[in-house]
């Protein structure tokens, strides 16, 4: 009963991993671009959450229609700026830039808030309390509610993709950038609607994990840039779908290395990540999409 | 289908030659040109591959630039698109300098290219393609609907991938993604470029029911008797210099032919004829 417990809890964790996973997955799957920030903005997020909420006492759940737009703009911004002028010079230049920029967010962070972690406190009772399935399963509805966003959010990034007009370009440019110029379209702002886009997710996906956990100025780099670069490779580059594959075989693989000795936990997910990339390059879902 | 009669027909009025790059007044396309290359100079690199090259083309015009592989035809065409920055030199379009316009500022104003080696977006479908090129499309005859009624086959395969489509198909479908912005000066860049002469046939001979709509034609061409067979004037270019340019109902096959390889001997007419190109 303790393994069922383990392969549920590992799943419904997936859905928190592959949150963390698919703005990062866009990014690269559009522009090339691996956003090493990607886990210190989901932080940003979540500490603009906390700050929304102390400052205006608003209750949680409207802080998240603030955060979530203003980290969408904020994406807009910054791949309009910063990070367009790295491409312009090369793709290996946005890793540098990004990785500046996560040094510089996680020392801003120290700087203003310590390194003391904080949660987002919500005193929902739907947030901290649980239920049970027979006598030896507890599931946190927290959980449940994680999963089925992330369900959410990646049919609706499936949707937007596939329907509409920015997604239609977004494919577009990622598949000929100079065709869909011959177009008419402006990559840049096409790659900037790509951001915005991906940086929602992130704001959705450092909310998560406030609430879910606690998030400290390192966060976003040991825990939720790691995850998320694991789920992707695990599931494959570029495919929306894989990175909830991803997620949930990390998620599963911690619980049960867990299971086994609770200092196993972080390193079987790990070993899996680094079992797919041997033996599996591609990811478990091969199919390419959008790359 | 023929090969554009309408072509033909403009050829023979537009008898003068020499120098028909300044007193482009003479040529049926009546008015100023629609599109004017100045003194255009572009280098990749070290390498200078175009050099002075200087034209203008008239509304209604099927203008073909001809010449042999290298000779920097499409360089040209990607300049003017906007792809390619010049050295120096201009781009006019409606009379106004658009050197420096980003390419998708030209094509939501109406310079739409037809890129070489059709660059269909391969994971999307054939629909989808179409939409890409109509979402900054200019107010025109031209709807997806439209492409679909000129290219018969299209409809029933518009949900199939890009990607599946054979070469030919997936040229119509570039011409159906350039025809929706509604151009009105329409780059073509190397058609026949890997298709069957069949197929290159079928292609070209669509050109006359694109020019119905009202639209002005610049293309590249490597397959002469193809371009002298659709255009209403020709222009050669030889290692990135203009070697010949005319009607093609005014210079001779012998003209063509040393214009082309760059043969002893190239007296032909309008060699250089931009000399007094302000």
């Amino acid at each position: 009963m303790a393994w069922v417990n383990a392969i549920i809890q590992g799943v419904l964790t997936g859905g928190l991993y592959a949150l963390f996973a698919c703005g990062l997955s866009l990014m690269f799957g559009v522009m090339k671009v691996v956003n090493l920030a990607h886990g210190d903005l989901a932080v940003v997020a979540g500490y603009i959450a906390i700050g929304v909420i102390t400052v205006t006492h608003v209750p949680v759940l409207w802080s998240f229609l603030i955060v979530v737009p203003v980290m969408a703009a904020l994406g807009y911004a910054l791949q309009r700026t910063v990070i367009q002028g790295a491409l312009d010079r090369s793709v290996l230049t946005t890793l540098l830039v990004t990785f500046g920029l996560s040094v510089v967010i996680e020392n801003a962070l120290l700087q203003f808030f310590t390194a003391n972690s904080r949660a987002i406190g919500t005193g929902l009772p739907l947030v901290s309390g649980s239920f049970s399935l027979g006598s030896q399963i507890q599931i946190a509805y927290l959980l449940v509610v994680i999963f089925a966003v992330a369900v959410v959010v990646l049919l609706g990034l499936q949707y937007f993709l596939s329907a509409s007009r920015y997604g239609r370009l977004i494919r577009a440019v990622a598949d000929d950038r100079e065709a869909a110029q011959l177009a008419g379209a402006d990559h840049r702002h096409v790659f900037g609607i790509a951001a915005a886009v991906a940086f929602g997710t992130v704001a959705l996906a450092g909310l998560a994990y406030g609430m879910y956990s606690q998030l400290s100025p390192t966060t976003g780099t040991d825990t939720i840039l790691l995850f998320a670069f694991a789920a992707v490779v695990i599931g494959g580059l570029g495919s929306l779908w894989g990175t909830l594959l991803g997620g949930v075989v990390l998620g599963v693989a911690q619980q049960i290395g867990a299971q086994i000795n609770i200092s196993y936990e972080v390193l079987a997910g790990y070993l899996v990540f680094l079992a797919v990339l041997v033996l599996r390059p591609q990811g478990l879902t091969s199919r390419r999409a959008g790359a | 289908m023929s090969a554009a009669p309408d072509g033909a027909g403009r050829a023979v009025s537009g008898g003068a030659v020499k120098g028909a790059g300044e007193a482009g007044g003479e040529r049926a396309g009546t008015g100023t040109p629609v599109l004017e290359v100045r003194d255009l100079v572009v280098h990749h690199g070290q390498l200078r591959a175009l050099d002075a090259v200087s034209f203008g083309v008239f509304p209604g015009e099927v203008y073909a630039i001809i010449g042999a592989n290298g000779a920097g035809k499409s360089t040209l065409l990607r300049t003017i698109a906007g792809l390619h920055s010049p050295t120096t030199g201009s781009v006019l379009f409606d009379g106004a300098d658009v050197t420096r316009r980003r390419p998708e500022r030209r094509a939501r104003q109406g310079i739409v290219m037809v890129p070489e080696g059709r660059r269909l977006f391969g994971s999307l479908s054939v629909e989808e393609n179409l939409r890409v090129g109509a979402t900054y499309a200019r107010r025109g005859p031209w709807t997806i609907e439209r492409v679909y009624e000129t290219f018969g086959w299209m409809r029933e395969r518009r949900n199939q991938s890009a990607a599946q489509l054979s070469g030919g198909e997936q040229q119509a479908v570039a011409i159906g993604r350039a025809l929706v912005g509604n151009p009105r000066v329409l780059l073509l860049d190397e058609l026949s470029l890997g298709l069957a002469p069949v197929v290159v046939q079928r292609i070209y001979g669509m050109l006359p029911q694109i020019l119905a709509a009202g639209l002005t034609v610049l293309l590249v061409e490597q397959d002469v008797s193809q371009a002298l067979r659709v255009a209403s004037h020709i222009h050669c270019l030889l290692e990135g210099r203009t070697t010949l340019e005319g009607t093609p109902a005014s210079v001779t096959a012998d003209q063509v032919e040393a214009a082309y390889f760059g043969l002893a001997g190239t007296a032909a007419p309008g060699a250089a004829p931009e000399g007094s190109e302000p």
